[in-house]
C-alpha cells in the first residue's frame, strides 16, 4: 500500500521511481507524456527495447521504436531489433491480429530471458540475424 | 574586516569576465561571496532579546502541523536560541488575508519553516496556490535540493549525491492562462533572462562553494525553442565565468530514463520550474522517498525551509506514521542559515544515527517505528552526546 498516493505528475514521477507496479494505465497531456515514457523505459531496461506506437483518427497510425538510428553501428549486424520488433508486434495487434502478435512476443520474451543469444547492448555477445534466428526458431516451434 | 577585504579582492577578479552585468551581480551577490555557508547573500535577520532568532512557523495540512510540534520538541530539549512566531494558512478559504499575514511574518523574521499548504483543486482558477504565492511575493528565486543516499536506507541505487538547484519564481508556474475560444486553453510559460541568469549565478556559485565539478542544465529546448533556448542560453553564458566548473545540458525526458538507470553520473543540475519539480521528485524516489529529504528555498532577503517534495501527507495525517526526517533536516539547514551551526550538526548527527546505525525506521522506509520513537530515540542521541539539554 503506497503511503502516498500519487496526485499530479512530479509525484507521480516519484511514485514511478519507488514503485512502479501501482500503475496501470495512464493517460496524459504531451510533455508530461514525454518525460514518464522516457522515465518509465529507463525502468524497464532503456529505449533499445521500448516499443511505440502513434494511432490517429480512422486507424490511421504509425509504430515506431524510438531510440536514436546509431550510425555507429549501422551495417554491422550489431544492433538490437527488439525495440521494432515489439513495435511490430503492438502494430499486429491494432490490426486485429492477435495470434501472430503473441507467438511474435512470446519467442521474442523467451529469447532475451535464456540470455543465450543476446546483442551486445543487454550483455550478450551475439549478432543481431542470430538473435533473430532464435526467435524465429521458437516461432516455428510454437505452431 | 577580512571578509571586506575578500569581497574586493573577488571584484577585482570577476570584472575583467564582463562588467556591466556581472557587476550588478557582484552587488547582489557581494555577501554570498564572503560568507561560504550562507547561500542566499544575506546576513542572517539580527537576533533579538539576548541572542535567540524569531522565526516564522507556519504548519500547514496534513502532517505538516505534527511534525512540525516534533521539532519544537527537538529544539525546546536542545536549547536552541530560537523562538517561533506560528503564522496558521487556511487552505480552505479564497481570501488572501491569512497568506497576507503569513508573508509580512517571514518579512519581519527574515526565515520561515513551513509545513505544506493544500492546493485545492475546486477552488476557481484565480485562486493561485499558496505555496506558489508565498515562492513569488517573497521572490525566493532558488530552490535547492541535496539528495544523497543514506547507508541506512534500501534503495535500488546507491552512491547518490546530487544537488538539484530549481528555477522557482516563473516558468510554467506562472499562472497565466486563458481560454479565449471556449474549450481551447492556453497557457504562457514565462522564461525571463533576468531570473535566468540569477538561477544559473546561483547554481555555479553553490557548486563552487560546495567544491563540485559538473552543472548540468536540464531543459526541452529542442522544441521550446525561445524559451528554453533562452534558459540554456544564459546558462551558457554564466558557465563561462566559471571555467573550473564543467557545463554540460541534458533534454528532459533523457534526464529521468538516466536518473532511473544511472544516477550516479549527476553532480549539480540545474533547471526551470517545472522540470526541477519532476527531477526533484525522481530524485527523492531515488534515495528513498519524500519522508528523507529537506528542501529550501532562498531568495535576496528571505529563506524558507520546508520538506523537499511538497506533499501533504493528508492520508497519514494525525496517525503517528509519517517520517519526521525531511523537516527536522530542513530544520537544521535553517539553523545552517542562522548560523547556529553547533546545534545544526547536533541534530543532524542525531537524525542520521538514528536512520543508519539504529535503524530505526517509519513505515514510508520499510520499518516499523512510529514518529514518536524516532524523535525519542532522536532526543536520546541528543542527549548522550552530552550537549546542554533541557530536562523534560
Amino acid at each position: 500500500e503506497s503511503l502516498s498516493t500519487p496526485s499530479n505528475t512530479p509525484e507521480t514521477t516519484r511514485g514511478m521511481v519507488q514503485d512502479p507496479t501501482q500503475f496501470d494505465v495512464l493517460v496524459m497531456p504531451n510533455l508530461y507524456g514525454d518525460i514518464l515514457s522516457d522515465l518509465c523505459a529507463g525502468l524497464i531496461g532503456g529505449l533499445g527495447v521500448t516499443p511505440s506506437g502513434n494511432i490517429g483518427a480512422n486507424g490511421v497510425a504509425i509504430f515506431e521504436s524510438v531510440h536514436g538510428t546509431a550510425p555507429d553501428i549501422a551495417g554491422l549486424d550489431l544492433a538490437n531489433p527488439t525495440a521494432l520488433l515489439l513495435s511490430g508486434v503492438m502494430m499486429l495487434r491494432h490490426m486485429g491480429l492477435h495470434d501472430h502478435a503473441h507467438k511474435i512476443q512470446k519467442a521474442c520474451f523467451d529469447t532475451i530471458r535464456e540470455k543465450k543469444v543476446l546483442t551486445k547492448d543487454l550483455g550478450g555477445n551475439s549478432k543481431c540475424s542470430e538473435f533473430t534466428a532464435d526467435i524465429c526458431r521458437r516461432v516455428q516451434d510454437l505452431d | 574586516m577580512a571578509a571586506h577585504g575578500a569581497v574586493l579582492s573577488l571584484c577585482r577578479f570577476i570584472k575583467p569576465f564582463g562588467g556591466g552585468r556581472l557587476g550588478n551581480t557582484v552587488k547582489v551577490f557581494g555577501t554570498t561571496l564572503t560568507s561560504h555557508r550562507n547561500k542566499s547573500g544575506l546576513n542572517p535577520p539580527p537576533a533579538k532579546y539576548g541572542g535567540r532568532h524569531t522565526v516564522t512557523l507556519i504548519p500547514g495540512d496534513g502532517i505538516g502541523p505534527e511534525l512540525l510540534n516534533h521539532v519544537r520538541e527537538v529544539f525546546r530539549f536542545s536549547c536552541v536560541p530560537v523562538d517561533f512566531e506560528v503564522v496558521h494558512v487556511n487552505s480552505a478559504l479564497e481570501t488572501d488575508d491569512d497568506m497576507n499575514n503569513a508573508i509580512t511574518a517571514i518579512r519581519r523574521n527574515g526565515v520561515a519553516l513551513k509545513g505544506n499548504i493544500e492546493t485545492k483543486h475546486t477552488l476557481p482558477a484565480s485562486v493561485k496556490s499558496r505555496n506558489n504565492v508565498l515562492r513569488t511575493s517573497l521572490d525566493l528565486y532558488a530552490n535547492v535540493m541535496h539528495c544523497q543516499s543514506l547507508p541506512g536506507v534500501q534503495t535500488r541505487h546507491k552512491n547518490i549525491d546530487i544537488m538539484i538547484i530549481r528555477e522557482n519564481t516563473e516558468g510554467e508556474y506562472s499562472s497565466l492562462e486563458h481560454e479565449s475560444v471556449s474549450g481551447v486553453v492556453e497557457s504562457l510559460k514565462i522564461i525571463t533572462r533576468n531570473n535566468s541568469l540569477r538561477i544559473a549565478e546561483y547554481a555555479f556559485q553553490l557548486a563552487r562553494d560546495k567544491g563540485r565539478r559538473r552543472v548540468t542544465a536540464v531543459h526541452k529546448a529542442n522544441i521550446m525553442k525561445l524559451g528554453d533556448g533562452l534558459f540554456l542560453q544564459c546558462c551558457k553564458e554564466v558557465a563561462s565565468g566559471y571555467p573550473d566548473i564543467t557545463f554540460d545540458s541534458m533534454i528532459v525526458d533523457n534526464t529521468t530514463m538516466q536518473l532511473v538507470s544511472k544516477p550516479q553520473q549527476f553532480d549539480v543540475m540545474v533547471m526551470p520550474n517545472l522540470y526541477g519539480n519532476v527531477v526533484s521528485n525522481v530524485c527523492a524516489g531515488l534515495v528513498g522517498g519524500p519522508g528523507l529529504v529537506p528542501g529550501a528555498n532562498y531568495g535576496r532577503d528571505y529563506a524558507v525551509f520546508e520538506t523537499a517534495t511538497r506533499n501533504t501527507g493528508k492520508s497519514i495525517a494525525g496517525r503517528n506514521i509519517a517520517n519526521p526526517t525531511a523537516l527536522l533536516l530542513a530544520s537544521c539547514m535553517m539553523l545552517d542559515h542562522l548560523e547556529l551551526n553547533d546545534h545544526a550538526t547536533s541534530i543532524r548527527n542525531a537524525v542520521l544515527t538514528t536512520m543508519n546505525e539504529t535503524r530505526l525506521h517509519t513505515a514510508d522506509i520499510g520499518g516499523q517505528g512510529t514518529t514518536l520513537e524516532v524523535v525519542q530515540s532522536i532526543m536520546r542521541i541528543i542527549q548522550s552526546k552530552g550537549q546542554l539539554t533541557s530536562e523534560f
